[in-house]
């Protein structure tokens, strides 16, 4: 008689770490196959589209990047607070968070230069979201707070507050009725690349990942991170102050979702508006999952998704729903998930005599 | 204000609250389990377009909330098998529960947008109770599920509180090393309290699609799922508290509409932040004041494994 056992693995199998977010994407795309094909859609077809609107062009390629920017942006930013198992999913908040704090800059200080402003912009953007992440790390630092839902919570606070401020005091009055504040000066725009709607936002990415990917592999602080992440008792021992790290990465987690927040204002929609994300921090969680959390490997997984946005915003002129794209990401997550078991553990075969 | 007004608004603040209250039930359940389920947006969402969709084939709004009962387990099951089976983490499975509910309740209802049913679920004023002053109008003539609402929460107390059963799922969420040890299977315990979340929330999403709107539209929850997590909290994982919850709960958004009818619009953003805002400020007030009194199960979040007992 042959027996299964689930045994817990002594050491990680790369090749199987590298395999499995492989194998996710594969099998989420057969799902979404098979369900377009259930639904009277032609599969390969669709796929097919999608992969000429993300790719099929230089005009494409360049709107996969200006949709990938927010998603790498916004995944590093989830990724360092993952990195301490913080469940920072208030990206979303903080990016319109930051998104009205660098607006307000460049709606009341349009007449300082450019070499002024964008820094100015830069850092309310930074600043707008570090409060929104503040809060629920402060909450979770001092008090134990669950920090999953007070994020959470506050995404809803900052979208109302957004809102509230395009349909209210901050509206064009030259709008005709649309949430929009009016356009920034030209010197509230972010500098493209070429002619191109890319813009310096990508570099601003790179850089941000390089940085990590320093911080955590070579200073104490990275070490400290490292060390909370896997256990908040063993850090404690070690002297590290976990309610100060805590509050830190939130801060700074929030931060960047709130730089994410600045360069869309900045680089893509020139104004406030309502919807100014759509939903890049829920996305973005997904990013930094799929990558494990590996900074250069959010860039990678950053681009794909954007891909995935743009191909899902083409296929809709043929008549096929844009919620194909969310069912796709959520079974990522899925098969991702069920992977993390066969990273975790092996199931073992052995033969067992019958009694 | 007279009193026709206030009652009213009372009676709007139940209905409102009623699709929060199923779905937080069934969170709340899940959770005494040791099992938080993130995904109740999606979920709320499946459940109203499945409801949708098979009341207007049916012809049979019943048809249609045993539908959405179905299509709310179904994805309730997936992350019963992700976080107890494989062991997954119950956050990053919940959301992608929210993500993929919404995509494919989108996908679903894309051809049903605009349309109504030939079935509308009428009010049933209680005989005698419907006739108290005030109070009778506010809780006792409403539709069918209003009532089945109530009901639900009063049979989850008594189950959770007063029944071996209950004991055996609150043992699997406070400690479930020693309710191994007893004899209680955890997973059987755990797969069954977040398949019947699924159901409740899967029921809250349709009375939204065939009660309250009665429409579908995409994304018509609108946050109310994530609401009902909250409200879990709020009501400190007990199910008569939860009603009270919900319906406060309720009464805000009833109150948003009301002020939006009278055309007082910016005011209504703020309003709308105060379910948020009073959950955040609870679940601190809960956190620091009463940890052990509180009622958050121990192990809620962690999968339980048997070799690390």
């Amino acid at each position: 008689m042959i027996k299964t056992r689930i045994i817990k693995r002594e050491y990680d199998s790369l090749a199987i770490k590298t395999a499995v977010p492989l194998l996710a994407i594969l099998l989420a795309l057969l799902v979404g196959g098979l369900f377009l094909y259930f639904s009277g859609y032609n599969p390969g077809e669709t796929f097919l589209r999608m992969y000429k609107g993300a790719f099929g062009s230089s005009y494409a390629i360049s709107e996969t990047i200006v949709k990938a920017i927010p998603l790498m942006l916004a995944g590093l930013a989830v990724s360092l607070a993952f990195r301490m198992k913080l469940w920072n999913i208030g990206a979303e908040g903080q990016i319109y968070m930051g998104a009205f704090a660098a607006s307000g800059v460049a709606l009341t200080l349009g007449d300082l230069s450019s070499w002024i402003l964008l820094p100015l912009m830069f850092i309310a953007g930074f600043a707008g979201g570090a409060v929104w992440g503040y809060i629920p790390g402060a909450l979770r630092g001092y008090w134990q707070v669950n920090e999953t839902i007070t994020s959470l919570m506050l995404n809803y606070v900052a979208i109302f507050w957004v809102n509230f401020l395009v349909f209210g005091p901050w509206k064009d009055p030259a709008s005709k009725g649309f949430p929009l504040t009016p356009r920034f000066s030209l010197n509230g725009y972010l500098t493209t690349l070429g002619d191109s709607r890319v813009h310096m936002g990508l570099i601003i990415a790179f850089i941000i990942a390089i940085v990590f990917y320093l911080i955590l592999k070579y200073s104490r602080w990275g070490y400290e991170i490292k060390v909370i992440g896997e256990s908040q008792n063993a850090a404690r021992y070690a002297g590290m102050n976990v309610a100060r790290n805590i509050i830190l990465v939130m801060l700074i987690s929030g931060g960047i979702a709130g730089i994410t927040g600045m360069i869309e204002v900045s680089g893509i929609t020139h104004r406030l508006q309502q919807d100014i994300s759509p939903g890049y921090g829920y996305t973005a969680i997904i990013v930094a999952w799929l990558a494990r959390l590996n900074p250069f490997a959010i860039i990678l997984v950053a681009f794909l998704f954007g891909a995935l946005l743009v191909g899902g915003f083409g296929v809709q002129t043929f008549g096929i729903p844009y919620s194909i794209v969310l069912m796709l990401q959520g079974s990522v997550l899925f098969f991702l998930l069920a992977g993390e078991f066969l990273i975790k553990y092996k199931i073992v075969l052995s033969r067992k005599e019958a009694n | 204000m007279d009193i026709n007004a206030v009652t009213g608004l009372l009676a709007a603040a139940v209905v409102a609250g009623t699709p929060l209250l199923l779905a937080a039930l069934g969170e709340l359940l899940a959770e005494k389990s040791g099992i938080i389920n993130l995904g109740v947006e999606g979920m709320m969402l499946v459940g109203a377009v499945t409801g949708f969709i098979f009341t207007i084939m049916t012809g049979n709004h019943w048809y249609g909330f045993l539908a959405a009962m179905i299509g709310g387990s179904l994805l309730a099951a997936i992350h019963a098998f992700i976080t107890i089976t494989l062991k997954g983490n119950q956050v990053v499975s919940g959301l992608a529960l929210t993500i993929f509910g919404t995509g494919i309740s989108g996908f679903l209802g894309k051809a049903y947008q605009g349309l109504t049913t030939a079935d509308p679920v009428h009010a049933y004023a209680i005989p005698y109770l419907s006739d108290i002053n005030g109070l009778g109008s506010v809780l006792f003539n409403h539709d069918p599920l209003v009532y089945i609402s109530f009901l639900l929460a009063i049979i989850f107390w008594l189950i959770l509180y007063r029944t071996r059963w209950g004991l055996s799922i609150r043992a699997a969420g406070e400690n479930p090393a020693a309710a191994d040890a007893v004899g209680i299977s955890v997973s059987k315990v755990r797969y069954f309290c977040t398949i019947v979340g699924g159901m409740m929330a899967g029921l809250g999403g349709a009375y939204l699609s065939l009660v309250y709107a009665p429409s579908w539209q995409e994304n018509m929850t609108a946050g109310r799922g994530w609401i009902a997590v909250a409200l879990v909290i709020f009501a400190l994982w007990n199910p008569l508290r939860a009603v009270v919850g919900s319906y406060l709960f309720g009464g805000v958004e009833a109150m948003t509409f009301g002020l939006q009818i009278a055309g007082i619009k910016v005011s209504s953003f703020f309003l709308q932040m105060l379910p948020y805002l009073l959950t955040i400020i609870v679940l601190v007030i809960v956190t620091i004041k009463m940890r052990q009194e509180a009622g958050a199960p121990n192990a809620l979040g962690f999968a339980y494994d048997r070799e690390e007992r």
